[in-house]
């Protein structure tokens, strides 16, 4: 008996290890696209801005993914013949959108937004890691509940200027501290109320 | 006996651990990016049918008929939305130089030619909305009063390549003369 109770309690364990594993987050996991794009080449290479292609990043709770017209701004014109981009130039002709997988991913039950980070001058790299140094994406965090608390505790440290949200490689000034506090200050960040549930279950 | 009692309990457990993962991450709702069940062609966020006008589109598209006031604001609004979506071919200058037509982007116009300096506002809104021949549009993503803001940057990017030294503020006017030209 005891020894049923035993591995019963050290496989609930080793199961909530597991769920909690780079595994069951996909984190760091490359996921298979339609095309290989890759951001290293887009963003360090030709200095694209995130917004050229996720341009509701600002106004709405999703980034989104830029729809095929997007990429055949360049591409109707530059690397027209290349195999890789077949089928960008076959969603084009078909009205077929491309159908990219969603690497970032939240349980349905969870309330995400990103206009108010993007606002409040939490910085794309915060989340999703340098993108720019990625060939492929992968996700850089866990999207776990503990994660997103860790923050929404205390966003002092995470914070930067609205000017700064989209730069890869801005760094704080010497006096971070500081600096995040006049940060909550000017952007009237009401850190208390944060944490409640209904915040990101509603 | 405690065998068995384990290999119960650990299916049990396993029964469990399975069970954690029935949340109810996947709900039968539709959601903005996802996949639709309801439409045929799979896209939940479908297009108007043809000849709808939404609410206030008309309003939206009244916006494009007058120029606004220029501003401090609307120029570095302008600077920004140009910096994002037209200086990958047209540089942050606006000579045509920019990072894509180093990569093989035919080359367009320099916006420091006679004629376009002298086109109306209405032409650079035109080829925002419309585009222009290799170039695609820009409508679905520059709305209306960002197309303003960068006509705006557009004029003083001009104004910045094109202007006689004697109009010059004076400060200006001698940093450029003693710098030996
Ligand atoms: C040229 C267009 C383009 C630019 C510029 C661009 N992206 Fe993307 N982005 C895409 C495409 C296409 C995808 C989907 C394919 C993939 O995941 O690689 C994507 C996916 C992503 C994802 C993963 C989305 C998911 O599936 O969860 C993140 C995060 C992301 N981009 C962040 C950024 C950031 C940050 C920048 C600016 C530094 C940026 N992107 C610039 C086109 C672009
Ligand atoms: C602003 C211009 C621009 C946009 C928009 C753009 N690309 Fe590109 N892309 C380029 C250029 C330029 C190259 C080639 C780079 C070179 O010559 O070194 C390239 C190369 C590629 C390649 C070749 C493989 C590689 O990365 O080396 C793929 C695949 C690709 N792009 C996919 C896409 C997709 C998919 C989109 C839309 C989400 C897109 N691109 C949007 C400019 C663009
Ligand atoms: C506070 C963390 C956070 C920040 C900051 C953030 N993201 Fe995200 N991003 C997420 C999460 C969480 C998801 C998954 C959303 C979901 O499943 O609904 C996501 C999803 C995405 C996606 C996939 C499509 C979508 O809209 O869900 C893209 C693209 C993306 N982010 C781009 C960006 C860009 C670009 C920036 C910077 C402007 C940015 N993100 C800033 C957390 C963040
Ligand atoms: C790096 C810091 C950081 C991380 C990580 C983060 N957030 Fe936030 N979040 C913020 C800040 C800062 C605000 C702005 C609060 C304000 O406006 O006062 C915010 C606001 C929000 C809001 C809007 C709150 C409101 O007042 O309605 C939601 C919803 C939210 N976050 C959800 C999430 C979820 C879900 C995650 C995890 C997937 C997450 N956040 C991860 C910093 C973060
Ligand atoms: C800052 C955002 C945020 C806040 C605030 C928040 N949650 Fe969550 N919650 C999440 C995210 C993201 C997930 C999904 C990822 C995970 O399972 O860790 C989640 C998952 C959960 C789950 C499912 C866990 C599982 O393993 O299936 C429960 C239950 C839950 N939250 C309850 C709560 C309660 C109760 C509160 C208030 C005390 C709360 N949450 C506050 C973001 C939040
Ligand atoms: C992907 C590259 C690219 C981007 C980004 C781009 N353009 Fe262009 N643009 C071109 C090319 C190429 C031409 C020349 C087209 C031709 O003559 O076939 C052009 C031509 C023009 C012209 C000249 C029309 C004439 O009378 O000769 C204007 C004005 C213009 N673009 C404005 C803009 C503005 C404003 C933006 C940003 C909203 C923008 N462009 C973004 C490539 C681009």
């Amino acid at each position: 008996m005891i020894a049923a109770a035993a591995s019963v309690v050290g496989l609930l364990v080793v199961g909530g290890g597991v769920v909690r594993s780079d595994y069951m987050t996909r984190q760091d996991v490359v996921r298979e696209q339609p095309v290989p794009f890759s951001h290293q080449h887009h963003v360090a290479g030709l200095g694209l801005d995130c917004r050229y292609c996720h341009t509701s990043v600002e106004e709405s709770a999703t980034a989104g993914f830029p729809p095929t017209h997007t990429c055949m701004t360049c591409h109707s014109q530059i690397w027209t013949d290349a195999p890789l981009l077949e089928p960008v130039r076959k969603s084009l002709a078909t009205g077929t959108p491309l159908r990219w997988t969603w690497v970032n991913k939240l349980p349905q039950f969870v309330y995400f937004n990103h206009s108010i980070h993007v606002a409040k001058g939490v910085g794309c790299v915060t989340c999703h890691g340098r993108v720019d140094t990625m060939p492929l994406m992968r996700r850089a965090q866990p999207l776990l509940m503990q994660w997103c608390l860790d923050c929404h505790r205390n966003p002092a440290p995470n914070l930067r200027p609205r000017e700064a949200v989209f730069d890869m490689t801005w760094t704080p000034p010497a006096d971070a501290e500081a600096f995040g506090k006049t940060l909550v200050e000017r952007y009237h960040i009401d850190v208390g109320n944060l944490t409640h549930c209904y915040i990101c279950h509603r | 006996m405690t065998g068995r009692a384990a290999v119960l309990g650990a299916l049990g457990a396993l029964l469990l651990i399975a069970a954690c993962d029935q949340r109810m991450i996947k709900q039968d709702k539709d959601i903005v990016w996802g996949e639709s069940k309801l439409f045929e062609d799979g896209k939940v966020v479908q297009a108007p049918p043809p000849g709808t006008v939404a609410r206030g589109e008309l309003a939206y598209e009244a916006t494009l008929g007058e120029r606004p006031a220029m501003s401090a604001a609307l120029l570095a609004r302008g600077q920004e939305r140009f910096d994002i979506f037209c200086s990958p071919c047209h540089s942050r200058l606006g000579d045509g130089e920019g990072m894509i037509v180093q990569r093989g982007m035919p080359h367009p116009p320099s916006f420091h030619s006679q004629r376009l300096r002298e086109a109306p506002d209405e032409h650079f809104l035109q080829v925002i909305a419309n585009g222009y021949g290799a170039m695609y549009s820009y409508a679905s993503r520059v709305p209306p009063t960002d197309r303003w803001a960068i006509v705006a940057y557009i004029r003083a990017l001009q104004l910045s390549q094109n202007v006689e030294v004697a109009a010059l503020p004076a400060d200006a006017r001698e940093r450029l003369e003693g710098a030996g030209r």
